[in-house]
């Protein structure tokens, strides 16, 4: 028998020639879901009778002479993203039982091209959290590693398309949460400039940096998605009404006198000496294949995890204030409806109050100025070392995450680490820019580690095309976790 | 500066959470800690720089004023914890 398609690209083109179905490989794909999830625990909600549905039409829309990128193509949505008539927890218990009545934008595109949606995948609660660990429902594993996190927030749909189970998959990413467990996980993640996607239907968690983004196994396959769900949506206010480039065309893998730069304030101590060294051959790699390598200065760097830890929890504390027991999620009855509201908010797990507490004191009356109004200007600061590091090069280049996966339970205790495992991630959001993680090798206890390459607004074609060109020369993404592998 | 058991306790009744006794002693202790590292940010002299409130800002979005076919009521209801009468029940507000 022929192996399974391993990724997007090779599914369509089995597809196209009559080799499989859309069915068989959805149902393929359940199968893996039902033998390996058990222990990796990447789902939330299989949505297997929508599934085969899905997979039945698009084989139908296939007889009928359609062939798009995504037809027939099973994959996963993070839990945080609205499936019409799925459950949608954005993997809290205030949502608990949730069915939200409509799809989001990214949703509806996806069905418009006949992506199957074969289920939610787990995330740190409200997109909080970096290893998956902040879900209130359960852990996520690392497939390399069952006793390491995945990363997160997104952490459930990046261990999905590690362990194959989905050929892609739907994130979000407020501060790194689809780079950073894309990092963790050996795939590609991208996340696009912010309002590059609609964010209608979307759970908010910090709307002035929420951005979705897309994981594949290849730089092809995070493309496709993203090519999908690219565009501009009136519902969305923040959503940009610009064109959308063919972005797998500018997948030409020639990189030649594109230009590098390489920002001192991310080799620094705290990352670990295997990351950095991968990291520092990964650019190495683009010099040998005709990129110029320059070095720069990105200064307000240290003072990013402070802005980004006043303003997102600054955004939360407003955005959660809609969870109050009245139009949905479970209802704690207290002894009158301030009570109630109290009772009911308790449901929130202990990040989120965390943050809820830390935005609503950034906030209020007479330290708004101090926190939240001081955060908002350095903002602009990291905003400005961007555009002046893109007025000479065309891509910025560094690591990911300063570690690879760490072990479940070793940060848990102490929210300043965890926050810490974002660094390298989160002035992209601050930023007007775009990012993404691919896999540039591996510790030595055999843990992903990913490089990071950056662009300006609006540039994914350009990072995507020097991802592609680093992949292909490299070919770190025919690497495969150990779980079902016996 | 560490925030004191009241400043809690305030801060959990604006942002309408009930805690217990544990958390409230564990948020005062880690939030103190997440405030003192965000007071790096004194470090900067930020006289004159503009706030950025987004990465990409845009203004006055407005979209032609006529109506739209919404949300059916019976979906609009439908996750709702209480309902009376096609609409959402809660307690009195109003004593």
């Amino acid at each position: 028998m022929r192996a399974p398609p391993q990724t997007v690209t090779e599914l369509r083109s089995a597809l196209r020639r009559g080799e499989i179905t859309s069915v068989a490989a959805t149902q393929a794909m359940l199968d893996r879901i039902v033998a390996l999830d058990n222990e990796l625990k990447s789902y939330l909600t299989i949505t297997d009778e929508l599934a085969l549905e899905q997979a039945a039409a698009a084989d139908r829309r296939r007889a009928q002479g359609e062939d798009g990128a995504l037809l027939g193509v099973p994959i996963a949505v993070k839990d945080i993203i609205c499936v019409a008539g799925a459950p949608t927890t954005a993997g809290s218990k205030i949502l608990d039982g949730f069915i939200p009545p409509y799809d989001a934008f990214v949703v509806q595109k996806l069905k418009e091209v006949g992506a199957v949606i074969l289920g939610k995948t787990n995330t740190d609660e409200f997109a909080m959290g970096s290893s998956t660990e902040n879900s209130a429902y359960f852990i996520t594993r690392n497939p390399w590693d069952l006793e390491h996190v995945p990363g997160g927030s997104s952490g459930g749909s990046a261990a999905a398309v590690a362990a194959e189970l989905a050929y892609g998959a739907l994130g979000t990413d407020t501060g790194g949460s689809v780079r950073q467990p894309a990092s963790f996980c050996g795939v590609v993640g991208l996340r696009p400039t912010y309002g590059r996607i609609s964010r209608w239907g979307v759970v908010a968690f910090a709307s002035s940096l929420d951005q979705v983004g897309t994981f594949g196994r290849t730089v092809a396959d995070a493309t496709a998605l993203f090519q999908a769900i690219a565009g501009y949506d009136r519902r969305d206010s923040t959503s940009l009404n610009v064109p959308v480039p063919d972005y797998a065309a500018a997948l030409t893998g020639d990189i030649r006198g594109l230009r590098v730069g390489v920002p001192a304030e991310y080799f620094v101590s705290g990352i670990e000496p295997e990351v950095e060294t991968a990291v520092r051959a990964a650019i190495a790699k683009l010099e040998e294949l005709g990129a110029e390598i320059h070095p720069i200065t990105l200064p307000h760097t240290r003072y990013a995890l402070p802005v980004y830890y006043l303003i997102a929890p600054a955004e939360a504390s407003a955005n959660l204030g809609r969870y109050d027991g009245v139009r949905y999620g479970p209802r704690v009855e207290g002894a009158d409806m301030i009570d109630t509201v109290k009772k009911t908010r308790a449901l929130f797990g202990p990040e989120v109050k965390r943050r809820i507490m830390l935005g609503t004191y950034a906030l209020s009356a007479g330290y708004y100025d101090a926190y939240y109004g001081r955060a908002l200007k350095v903002r602009t600061l990291i905003k400005q070392d961007f555009l002046n590091a893109f007025a000479q090069v065309d891509v910025i280049a560094c690591p990911t995450s300063p570690t690879t996966a760490f072990k479940v339970g070793e940060r848990a205790d102490d929210p300043i680490s965890m926050y810490l495992a974002d660094i390298f991630t989160l002035s992209v959001n601050l930023s007007a820019s775009c990012g993404l993680s691919v896999p540039c090798g591996f510790d030595s206890k055999g843990l992903p580690i990913g490089l990071q390459l950056i662009g300006n607004a609006l540039q994914e074609a350009t990072i995507l095309n020097a991802a592609y060109a680093y992949e292909q020369a490299t070919g770190w993404h025919q690497e495969k976790p150990r779980i079902g592998r016996g | 500066m560490a925030l004191t058991h009241t400043d809690v306790e305030h801060i959990a009744h604006l942002a309408r959470l009930e805690l217990t006794a544990v958390e409230k002693e564990m948020y005062r202790q880690q939030l103190t800690a997440v405030l003192d590292y965000a007071n790096l940010l004194n470090e900067l002299a930020l006289d004159g720089i503009p706030p950025t409130a987004h990465a990409i800002p845009q203004y006055n979005v407005l979209r032609d004023d006529v109506i739209e076919p919404s949300l059916p009521l019976e979906d609009a209801l439908y996750n709702a914890p209480r309902q009376q009468n096609q609409q959402f029940l809660i307690q009195s507000v109003l004593a």
